[in-house]
Protein backbone atom coordinates (compact mmCIF):
# COMPACT_ATOMS: atom_id res chain seq x y z
CA UNK A 1 0.00 0.00 0.00
CA UNK A 2 1.76 3.14 -1.25
CA UNK A 3 0.70 6.79 0.25
CA UNK A 4 -0.83 9.30 -1.64
CA UNK A 5 1.34 11.20 -4.17
CA UNK A 6 -0.10 15.02 -2.83
CA UNK A 7 -1.14 14.91 1.06
CA UNK A 8 -2.16 18.24 1.87
CA UNK A 9 -2.40 19.27 5.73
CA UNK A 10 -3.79 22.82 7.03
CA UNK A 11 -2.86 24.91 4.17
CA UNK A 12 -3.43 28.53 4.70
CA UNK A 13 -3.23 31.20 2.49
CA UNK A 14 -3.36 34.44 2.36
CA UNK A 15 -3.45 37.90 0.16
CA UNK A 16 -2.75 40.92 2.31
CA UNK A 17 -5.41 40.49 5.02
CA UNK A 18 -7.89 38.16 3.31
CA UNK A 19 -7.51 34.46 3.57
CA UNK A 20 -8.33 32.61 0.65
CA UNK A 21 -7.14 29.07 1.93
CA UNK A 22 -7.94 28.81 5.35
CA UNK A 23 -6.87 25.31 6.38
CA UNK A 24 -7.68 22.87 3.51
CA UNK A 25 -6.39 19.05 4.05
CA UNK A 26 -6.24 17.04 0.83
CA UNK A 27 -4.89 13.93 -0.15
CA UNK A 28 -4.94 12.60 -3.22
CA UNK A 29 -4.06 8.98 -4.16
CA UNK A 30 -2.22 7.21 -6.90
CA UNK A 31 -4.07 7.06 -9.91
CA UNK A 32 -6.87 8.84 -8.47
CA UNK A 33 -8.60 11.76 -10.39
CA UNK A 34 -10.11 14.22 -7.68
CA UNK A 35 -11.77 16.79 -9.05
CA UNK A 36 -12.90 20.17 -7.57
CA UNK A 37 -16.00 22.37 -8.39
CA UNK A 38 -16.93 25.59 -6.15
CA UNK A 39 -17.50 29.35 -6.88
CA UNK A 40 -15.73 31.66 -8.00
CA UNK A 41 -13.53 33.25 -6.09
CA UNK A 42 -13.28 30.11 -3.51
CA UNK A 43 -9.75 29.74 -4.28
CA UNK A 44 -9.60 26.56 -6.27
CA UNK A 45 -6.97 28.23 -8.54
CA UNK A 46 -4.81 29.46 -5.36
CA UNK A 47 -4.79 25.74 -4.06
CA UNK A 48 -3.71 24.50 -7.21
CA UNK A 49 -0.80 27.17 -7.37
CA UNK A 50 0.15 26.01 -3.83
CA UNK A 51 0.62 22.84 -4.88
CA UNK A 52 3.45 23.71 -6.51
CA UNK A 53 4.41 26.77 -4.90
CA UNK A 54 3.85 28.88 -7.72
CA UNK A 55 1.65 30.59 -4.48
CA UNK A 56 3.86 30.63 -1.21
CA UNK A 57 1.54 29.44 1.42
CA UNK A 58 1.00 30.84 4.50
CA UNK A 59 0.97 27.83 6.43
CA UNK A 60 0.57 24.22 6.10
CA UNK A 61 2.48 21.14 4.88
CA UNK A 62 2.37 19.58 0.94
CA UNK A 63 4.04 16.88 0.08
CA UNK A 64 4.35 15.26 -3.26
CA UNK A 65 5.09 11.55 -3.58
CA UNK A 66 6.86 11.99 0.04
CA UNK A 67 8.91 15.17 -0.46
CA UNK A 68 7.90 18.10 1.95
CA UNK A 69 7.90 21.05 -0.97
CA UNK A 70 7.87 23.49 2.19
CA UNK A 71 11.01 21.79 3.60
CA UNK A 72 13.49 24.89 2.83
CA UNK A 73 16.14 21.70 1.76
CA UNK A 74 14.15 20.86 -1.05
CA UNK A 75 15.05 21.98 -4.66
CA UNK A 76 11.76 23.26 -5.46
CA UNK A 77 12.76 23.57 -9.45
CA UNK A 78 13.64 19.75 -9.50
CA UNK A 79 10.21 18.64 -7.52
CA UNK A 80 8.24 21.57 -10.05
CA UNK A 81 8.84 18.93 -13.16
CA UNK A 82 6.83 16.07 -11.14
CA UNK A 83 3.97 18.02 -10.55
CA UNK A 84 2.57 18.64 -14.66
CA UNK A 85 0.08 22.14 -14.29
CA UNK A 86 -2.03 22.74 -17.28
CA UNK A 87 -3.94 26.28 -17.35
CA UNK A 88 -7.06 27.90 -18.36
CA UNK A 89 -5.20 29.99 -20.79
CA UNK A 90 -3.05 27.48 -21.93
CA UNK A 91 0.16 29.95 -21.56
CA UNK A 92 1.68 28.16 -24.25
CA UNK A 93 5.12 30.05 -25.24
CA UNK A 94 3.83 32.15 -28.71
CA UNK A 95 7.85 32.52 -30.05
CA UNK A 96 8.03 28.69 -29.96
CA UNK A 97 7.32 26.20 -31.92
CA UNK A 98 5.32 23.72 -30.59
CA UNK A 99 7.78 20.77 -30.62
CA UNK A 100 10.22 23.76 -28.60
CA UNK A 101 7.32 24.41 -26.24
CA UNK A 102 6.99 20.74 -25.17
CA UNK A 103 11.30 20.22 -25.34
CA UNK A 104 12.30 23.59 -23.70
CA UNK A 105 12.35 22.37 -20.44
CA UNK A 106 13.27 18.80 -21.30
CA UNK A 107 16.23 20.58 -21.80
CA UNK A 108 16.80 23.30 -19.38
CA UNK A 109 15.74 21.34 -16.18
CA UNK A 110 16.24 17.87 -17.29
CA UNK A 111 19.25 18.71 -19.22
CA UNK A 112 18.65 16.30 -22.50
CA UNK A 113 20.75 16.74 -25.01
CA UNK A 114 18.55 18.79 -28.16
CA UNK A 115 17.83 15.41 -29.75
CA UNK A 116 17.10 13.60 -27.14
CA UNK A 117 14.61 16.53 -25.96
CA UNK A 118 12.92 16.54 -29.06
CA UNK A 119 12.71 12.65 -29.78
CA UNK A 120 10.79 13.08 -26.12
CA UNK A 121 8.63 15.99 -27.19
CA UNK A 122 7.47 14.09 -30.13
CA UNK A 123 6.53 11.09 -28.47
CA UNK A 124 4.18 13.54 -25.86
CA UNK A 125 2.77 15.29 -28.70
CA UNK A 126 1.72 11.61 -30.11
CA UNK A 127 0.52 11.46 -26.71
CA UNK A 128 -1.93 14.45 -27.50
CA UNK A 129 -2.60 13.83 -31.38
CA UNK A 130 -0.45 16.30 -32.80
CA UNK A 131 2.42 14.43 -33.70
CA UNK A 132 1.84 16.63 -37.17
CA UNK A 133 1.82 19.81 -35.36
CA UNK A 134 4.77 19.83 -33.96
CA UNK A 135 6.34 22.47 -36.41
CA UNK A 136 3.09 24.74 -36.03
CA UNK A 137 3.33 27.75 -33.94
CA UNK A 138 0.82 28.40 -31.12
CA UNK A 139 -0.70 31.42 -33.19
CA UNK A 140 -1.65 28.42 -35.99
CA UNK A 141 -3.32 26.48 -33.84
CA UNK A 142 -6.75 26.19 -32.69
CA UNK A 143 -7.65 26.54 -28.96
CA UNK A 144 -8.06 23.17 -28.34
CA UNK A 145 -4.62 21.85 -30.25
CA UNK A 146 -2.65 24.73 -28.02
CA UNK A 147 -4.29 23.26 -24.72
CA UNK A 148 -3.10 20.12 -26.05
CA UNK A 149 0.32 21.14 -26.49
CA UNK A 150 -0.04 22.07 -23.16
CA UNK A 151 -1.00 19.37 -21.69
CA UNK A 152 2.02 17.42 -23.56
CA UNK A 153 4.76 20.16 -22.32
CA UNK A 154 3.81 19.14 -18.90
CA UNK A 155 3.24 15.18 -19.58
CA UNK A 156 6.73 15.31 -21.48
CA UNK A 157 8.88 15.91 -18.17
CA UNK A 158 6.92 12.76 -16.80
CA UNK A 159 4.96 14.12 -14.04
CA UNK A 160 3.84 11.59 -10.75
CA UNK A 161 0.64 14.20 -10.47
CA UNK A 162 -0.86 16.65 -13.01
CA UNK A 163 -2.76 19.46 -11.83
CA UNK A 164 -5.70 21.37 -14.39
CA UNK A 165 -6.91 24.32 -13.49
CA UNK A 166 -10.21 24.85 -15.99
CA UNK A 167 -8.31 23.45 -18.89
CA UNK A 168 -11.49 23.82 -21.13
CA UNK A 169 -13.08 26.67 -20.01
CA UNK A 170 -11.69 29.35 -22.68
CA UNK A 171 -12.22 27.28 -25.26
CA UNK A 172 -15.34 27.07 -28.10
CA UNK A 173 -17.70 23.92 -26.78
CA UNK A 174 -16.65 22.50 -30.07
CA UNK A 175 -12.95 21.97 -28.74
CA UNK A 176 -13.66 21.06 -25.34
CA UNK A 177 -14.31 17.89 -26.77
CA UNK A 178 -10.89 16.84 -27.66
CA UNK A 179 -8.83 17.98 -24.66
CA UNK A 180 -11.23 16.10 -22.60
CA UNK A 181 -10.53 12.95 -24.54
CA UNK A 182 -6.79 13.80 -24.12
CA UNK A 183 -7.65 13.53 -19.84
CA UNK A 184 -10.23 10.93 -20.00
CA UNK A 185 -6.96 8.50 -21.89
CA UNK A 186 -4.69 10.01 -19.25
CA UNK A 187 -6.50 8.57 -17.18
CA UNK A 188 -6.94 5.62 -18.39
CA UNK A 189 -2.92 5.44 -18.42
CA UNK A 190 -3.04 5.44 -14.77
CA UNK A 191 -2.19 9.21 -14.09
CA UNK A 192 -2.69 11.06 -10.65
CA UNK A 193 -4.58 14.33 -11.57
CA UNK A 194 -6.45 16.73 -9.72
CA UNK A 195 -9.16 18.95 -11.50
CA UNK A 196 -10.65 22.06 -11.23
CA UNK A 197 -13.29 22.43 -13.64
CA UNK A 198 -17.10 22.47 -14.12
CA UNK A 199 -17.35 19.85 -16.54
CA UNK A 200 -20.18 17.85 -14.68
CA UNK A 201 -20.12 15.24 -17.44
CA UNK A 202 -16.81 14.60 -17.49
CA UNK A 203 -16.94 14.41 -14.08
CA UNK A 204 -19.29 11.90 -13.89
CA UNK A 205 -17.71 9.67 -15.72
CA UNK A 206 -14.01 10.11 -15.18
CA UNK A 207 -13.41 11.36 -11.64
CA UNK A 208 -13.16 9.51 -8.28
CA UNK A 209 -13.89 11.87 -6.39
CA UNK A 210 -15.69 15.59 -6.41
CA UNK A 211 -14.64 18.34 -3.64
CA UNK A 212 -16.78 21.34 -3.24
CA UNK A 213 -14.85 24.19 -1.96
CA UNK A 214 -16.11 27.56 -0.41
CA UNK A 215 -14.72 30.30 0.84
CA UNK A 216 -11.05 29.01 1.45
CA UNK A 217 -12.75 25.58 2.92
CA UNK A 218 -13.54 22.48 1.82
CA UNK A 219 -17.18 21.75 2.50
CA UNK A 220 -17.78 18.76 1.23
CA UNK A 221 -16.45 15.77 -0.82
CA UNK A 222 -17.74 12.47 -2.23
CA UNK A 223 -17.85 10.37 -4.92
CA UNK A 224 -19.53 12.30 -8.37
CA UNK A 225 -22.67 10.33 -8.61
CA UNK A 226 -23.38 11.07 -4.68
CA UNK A 227 -22.37 15.19 -4.85
CA UNK A 228 -24.35 15.64 -8.00
CA UNK A 229 -27.36 13.78 -7.24
CA UNK A 230 -27.71 14.40 -3.33
CA UNK A 231 -24.97 16.43 -2.13
CA UNK A 232 -25.63 16.36 2.00
CA UNK A 233 -24.31 20.37 2.34
CA UNK A 234 -26.90 23.02 2.05
CA UNK A 235 -24.11 24.76 0.06
CA UNK A 236 -23.40 22.28 -2.27
CA UNK A 237 -26.59 21.76 -3.34
CA UNK A 238 -27.33 25.64 -3.89
CA UNK A 239 -24.30 26.10 -6.54
CA UNK A 240 -24.92 22.36 -7.90
CA UNK A 241 -28.61 23.82 -9.03
CA UNK A 242 -27.46 26.65 -10.17
CA UNK A 243 -24.79 24.76 -12.17
CA UNK A 244 -27.24 22.12 -13.71
CA UNK A 245 -29.74 25.25 -14.74
CA UNK B 1 19.61 80.34 -56.72
CA UNK B 2 23.13 80.21 -57.79
CA UNK B 3 24.37 81.37 -54.32
CA UNK B 4 22.11 78.94 -52.70
CA UNK B 5 23.43 75.86 -54.90
CA UNK B 6 27.02 77.34 -54.23
CA UNK B 7 26.63 77.87 -50.01
CA UNK B 8 24.90 74.27 -49.88
CA UNK B 9 25.30 71.80 -52.60
CA UNK B 10 29.19 73.02 -53.78
CA UNK B 11 30.28 69.75 -55.17
CA UNK B 12 33.76 70.82 -55.52
CA UNK B 13 33.76 71.87 -52.17
CA UNK B 14 32.25 68.63 -51.25
CA UNK B 15 35.01 66.98 -53.07
CA UNK B 16 37.35 68.23 -50.95
CA UNK B 17 36.00 68.26 -47.80
CA UNK B 18 35.11 64.70 -48.18
CA UNK B 19 38.68 62.84 -46.96
CA UNK B 20 38.56 64.78 -43.79
CA UNK B 21 34.30 64.25 -43.50
CA UNK B 22 35.29 60.12 -43.89
CA UNK B 23 37.61 60.49 -40.92
CA UNK B 24 34.81 61.87 -39.06
CA UNK B 25 32.65 59.28 -40.56
CA UNK B 26 34.89 56.94 -38.94
CA UNK B 27 34.85 58.37 -35.50
CA UNK B 28 31.26 58.16 -35.63
CA UNK B 29 30.82 54.83 -36.91
CA UNK B 30 33.33 53.56 -33.61
CA UNK B 31 31.87 55.81 -31.21
CA UNK B 32 28.26 53.67 -32.40
CA UNK B 33 30.02 50.66 -32.14
CA UNK B 34 31.49 51.16 -28.55
CA UNK B 35 28.30 53.10 -27.45
CA UNK B 36 25.21 51.23 -28.57
CA UNK B 37 25.76 47.90 -26.98
CA UNK B 38 27.26 49.38 -23.96
CA UNK B 39 23.71 51.08 -23.43
CA UNK B 40 21.70 47.88 -24.79
CA UNK B 41 23.53 46.26 -22.52
CA UNK B 42 23.20 48.48 -19.95
CA UNK B 43 19.68 49.15 -20.11
CA UNK B 44 19.11 45.36 -20.05
CA UNK B 45 20.85 45.49 -16.28
CA UNK B 46 18.57 48.14 -15.09
CA UNK B 47 15.57 46.97 -16.26
CA UNK B 48 16.65 43.03 -14.26
CA UNK B 49 17.36 45.44 -11.50
CA UNK B 50 14.43 47.31 -11.15
CA UNK B 51 12.24 44.19 -11.20
CA UNK B 52 14.56 42.85 -7.96
CA UNK B 53 11.64 42.43 -5.52
CA UNK B 54 13.32 44.11 -2.90
CA UNK B 55 11.58 47.55 -2.53
CA UNK B 56 14.96 49.83 -1.52
CA UNK B 57 16.63 48.35 -4.40
CA UNK B 58 13.93 48.59 -6.69
CA UNK B 59 13.67 52.48 -5.76
CA UNK B 60 17.23 53.50 -5.87
CA UNK B 61 16.95 52.00 -9.33
CA UNK B 62 14.16 53.73 -9.98
CA UNK B 63 15.55 57.17 -8.54
CA UNK B 64 18.88 56.59 -10.77
CA UNK B 65 16.82 55.99 -14.07
CA UNK B 66 14.87 59.35 -13.32
CA UNK B 67 17.83 61.07 -12.41
CA UNK B 68 20.33 60.84 -15.69
CA UNK B 69 16.93 60.80 -17.91
CA UNK B 70 16.53 64.41 -16.28
CA UNK B 71 20.12 65.19 -16.70
CA UNK B 72 20.94 66.78 -20.52
CA UNK B 73 23.33 64.31 -22.34
CA UNK B 74 25.31 67.45 -23.02
CA UNK B 75 25.53 68.48 -19.36
CA UNK B 76 26.51 65.07 -18.42
CA UNK B 77 29.05 64.35 -21.09
CA UNK B 78 31.12 67.98 -20.05
CA UNK B 79 30.75 67.00 -16.60
CA UNK B 80 32.73 63.53 -17.09
CA UNK B 81 35.24 65.04 -19.46
CA UNK B 82 35.81 68.23 -17.16
CA UNK B 83 34.48 67.64 -14.08
CA UNK B 84 35.60 64.24 -13.31
CA UNK B 85 39.41 65.14 -13.54
CA UNK B 86 38.85 67.24 -10.36
CA UNK B 87 38.25 63.90 -8.64
CA UNK B 88 41.28 62.55 -10.02
CA UNK B 89 39.80 60.98 -13.10
CA UNK B 90 41.11 61.87 -15.89
CA UNK B 91 39.53 60.16 -19.48
CA UNK B 92 40.29 60.26 -23.04
CA UNK B 93 37.46 62.00 -24.91
CA UNK B 94 36.28 58.49 -25.95
CA UNK B 95 36.11 57.13 -22.33
CA UNK B 96 34.29 60.04 -21.59
CA UNK B 97 32.00 59.49 -24.21
CA UNK B 98 31.47 55.66 -23.11
CA UNK B 99 30.55 56.66 -20.11
CA UNK B 100 28.44 59.78 -20.20
CA UNK B 101 26.39 57.46 -22.98
CA UNK B 102 26.27 54.76 -20.65
CA UNK B 103 24.65 56.52 -17.79
CA UNK B 104 22.65 58.14 -20.13
CA UNK B 105 21.21 55.44 -22.60
CA UNK B 106 21.17 52.51 -20.09
CA UNK B 107 18.22 54.72 -18.45
CA UNK B 108 16.27 55.17 -21.69
CA UNK B 109 17.05 51.66 -23.09
CA UNK B 110 16.43 50.45 -19.38
CA UNK B 111 12.74 51.88 -19.44
CA UNK B 112 12.35 50.42 -23.17
CA UNK B 113 13.43 46.59 -22.13
CA UNK B 114 10.91 47.16 -18.93
CA UNK B 115 7.90 47.92 -21.04
CA UNK B 116 8.72 44.88 -23.03
CA UNK B 117 8.97 42.44 -20.14
CA UNK B 118 6.33 43.94 -18.28
CA UNK B 119 3.82 43.46 -22.10
CA UNK B 120 4.50 39.27 -21.03
CA UNK B 121 2.17 38.41 -18.80
CA UNK B 122 2.00 36.37 -16.13
CA UNK B 123 0.99 33.04 -17.34
CA UNK B 124 4.13 33.05 -19.29
CA UNK B 125 5.88 33.10 -15.87
CA UNK B 126 3.94 30.41 -14.49
CA UNK B 127 3.93 28.22 -17.49
CA UNK B 128 7.62 28.43 -17.42
CA UNK B 129 8.09 28.53 -13.53
CA UNK B 130 5.84 25.41 -13.49
CA UNK B 131 7.92 23.02 -15.63
CA UNK B 132 11.39 23.77 -13.26
CA UNK B 133 12.53 26.67 -15.19
CA UNK B 134 14.62 28.67 -13.19
CA UNK B 135 14.20 32.25 -12.72
CA UNK B 136 17.19 33.11 -15.10
CA UNK B 137 16.03 29.77 -17.48
CA UNK B 138 12.76 31.71 -17.57
CA UNK B 139 13.70 35.16 -18.18
CA UNK B 140 16.14 34.09 -20.98
CA UNK B 141 14.40 31.38 -22.74
CA UNK B 142 10.65 32.51 -22.57
CA UNK B 143 10.13 36.52 -21.28
CA UNK B 144 13.31 38.44 -22.87
CA UNK B 145 12.83 36.85 -26.18
CA UNK B 146 8.97 37.86 -26.35
CA UNK B 147 9.94 41.08 -24.82
CA UNK B 148 12.00 42.33 -27.21
CA UNK B 149 10.68 41.65 -29.88
CA UNK B 150 7.44 43.15 -28.55
CA UNK B 151 9.62 46.59 -27.92
CA UNK B 152 11.47 46.12 -30.97
CA UNK B 153 10.65 49.26 -32.72
CA UNK B 154 11.10 51.11 -29.60
CA UNK B 155 15.20 49.87 -29.12
CA UNK B 156 15.84 50.98 -32.90
CA UNK B 157 14.16 53.88 -32.91
CA UNK B 158 16.27 55.04 -29.26
CA UNK B 159 19.31 53.11 -31.08
CA UNK B 160 18.28 55.82 -33.88
CA UNK B 161 18.63 58.76 -30.87
CA UNK B 162 22.01 57.56 -29.89
CA UNK B 163 23.53 57.86 -33.10
CA UNK B 164 22.09 61.57 -33.46
CA UNK B 165 23.57 61.84 -29.85
CA UNK B 166 26.78 60.97 -30.64
CA UNK B 167 27.37 64.27 -32.74
CA UNK B 168 27.75 65.69 -28.90
CA UNK B 169 30.95 64.30 -28.35
CA UNK B 170 31.96 67.84 -31.07
CA UNK B 171 31.75 69.49 -27.88
CA UNK B 172 34.98 67.83 -26.29
CA UNK B 173 36.83 67.89 -29.57
CA UNK B 174 36.40 63.99 -30.28
CA UNK B 175 36.78 64.51 -34.41
CA UNK B 176 33.32 62.99 -35.49
CA UNK B 177 31.49 63.59 -38.29
CA UNK B 178 29.67 66.43 -36.88
CA UNK B 179 33.08 68.35 -35.96
CA UNK B 180 34.78 67.14 -38.95
CA UNK B 181 32.30 68.38 -41.16
CA UNK B 182 32.75 71.93 -39.30
CA UNK B 183 35.61 72.07 -39.61
CA UNK B 184 35.68 71.73 -42.72
CA UNK B 185 32.65 74.45 -43.09
CA UNK B 186 35.43 76.99 -41.23
CA UNK B 187 38.28 76.12 -43.73
CA UNK B 188 36.13 76.82 -47.05
CA UNK B 189 33.86 79.33 -45.78
CA UNK B 190 30.99 77.04 -47.21
CA UNK B 191 28.44 75.18 -45.57
CA UNK B 192 28.47 71.83 -48.24
CA UNK B 193 30.73 70.21 -45.86
CA UNK B 194 27.90 70.29 -43.53
CA UNK B 195 25.44 68.81 -46.04
CA UNK B 196 27.58 66.04 -46.94
CA UNK B 197 27.53 65.17 -43.18
CA UNK B 198 24.10 65.07 -43.16
CA UNK B 199 23.84 62.91 -46.39
CA UNK B 200 25.66 60.67 -44.48
CA UNK B 201 23.37 60.37 -41.41
CA UNK B 202 20.79 59.92 -43.65
CA UNK B 203 22.64 57.15 -45.11
CA UNK B 204 23.13 55.74 -41.87
CA UNK B 205 19.56 56.14 -40.12
CA UNK B 206 17.38 55.83 -42.54
CA UNK B 207 17.41 51.83 -43.19
CA UNK B 208 16.82 52.11 -39.51
CA UNK B 209 13.89 54.42 -39.65
CA UNK B 210 12.39 52.91 -42.55
CA UNK B 211 12.67 49.37 -40.39
CA UNK B 212 11.16 50.87 -37.73
CA UNK B 213 7.84 51.68 -39.98
CA UNK B 214 7.72 48.17 -41.27
CA UNK B 215 7.69 46.47 -38.01
CA UNK B 216 5.29 49.03 -36.29
CA UNK B 217 2.97 47.95 -39.09
CA UNK B 218 3.58 44.35 -38.86
CA UNK B 219 3.01 44.55 -34.98
CA UNK B 220 -0.33 46.41 -35.38
CA UNK B 221 -1.65 43.75 -38.21
N1 LIG C 1 -2.25 37.31 -6.74
C1 LIG C 1 -3.35 37.67 -6.02
N2 LIG C 1 -3.34 38.81 -5.30
C2 LIG C 1 -4.41 39.15 -4.58
N3 LIG C 1 -5.54 38.45 -4.50
C3 LIG C 1 -5.63 37.31 -5.20
C4 LIG C 1 -4.52 36.86 -6.00
N4 LIG C 1 -4.89 35.70 -6.58
C5 LIG C 1 -6.14 35.45 -6.17
N5 LIG C 1 -6.59 36.40 -5.33
C6 LIG C 1 -7.91 36.43 -4.66
O1 LIG C 1 -8.07 35.21 -3.99
C7 LIG C 1 -9.40 34.75 -4.06
C8 LIG C 1 -9.42 33.35 -4.60
O2 LIG C 1 -8.95 33.36 -5.93
P1 LIG C 1 -8.86 32.07 -6.82
O3 LIG C 1 -8.36 32.49 -8.14
O4 LIG C 1 -8.12 31.03 -6.10
O5 LIG C 1 -10.39 31.64 -6.94
P2 LIG C 1 -11.03 30.56 -7.89
O6 LIG C 1 -11.83 29.67 -7.01
O7 LIG C 1 -10.01 29.93 -8.74
O8 LIG C 1 -12.02 31.44 -8.75
P3 LIG C 1 -12.44 31.29 -10.28
O9 LIG C 1 -13.49 30.24 -10.34
O10 LIG C 1 -13.01 32.63 -10.62
O11 LIG C 1 -11.22 30.96 -11.05
C9 LIG C 1 -10.13 35.74 -4.94
O12 LIG C 1 -10.87 36.59 -4.09
C10 LIG C 1 -9.05 36.48 -5.64
O13 LIG C 1 -9.44 37.82 -5.87
MG1 LIG D 1 -9.59 30.01 -10.82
Amino acid sequence: MTGPILDIRGLRKSFGHVEVLRGIDLAVKPQELVFIIGPSGSGKSTLLRCCNRLEEPNAGTILVDGVDLMDRRTNINAMRRHIGMVFQSFNLYPHLSALSNVSLALRKVVKKSRAEAEALALTALERVGLREKAKSYPSELSGGQQQRVAIARALALEPTIMLFDEPTSALDPELVGSVLGVMRELKQDGMTMLVVSHEMRFARDAADRVIFMDHGLIVEEAPPSQIFTSPREPRTRTFIAELTR
Amino acid sequence: MEALLNQFFNLDIMARALPLVLTGLKQTLLLCIVVIPLGLAGGLLVALLSLVPWRVFRWATILAIDFFRAVPPLVLLIFVYSGLPFAGIRLTPLAAVAVAFLLNNSSYYGEVYRAGIESVGRGQWDAARSTGLTLTQTLRNVVLPQAIRNVLPDLISNTVEVVKLTSLASVIALPELLYSADMARSLTFNTSPIVLAAGFYLLMLWPLVRLVSRLERRIAS
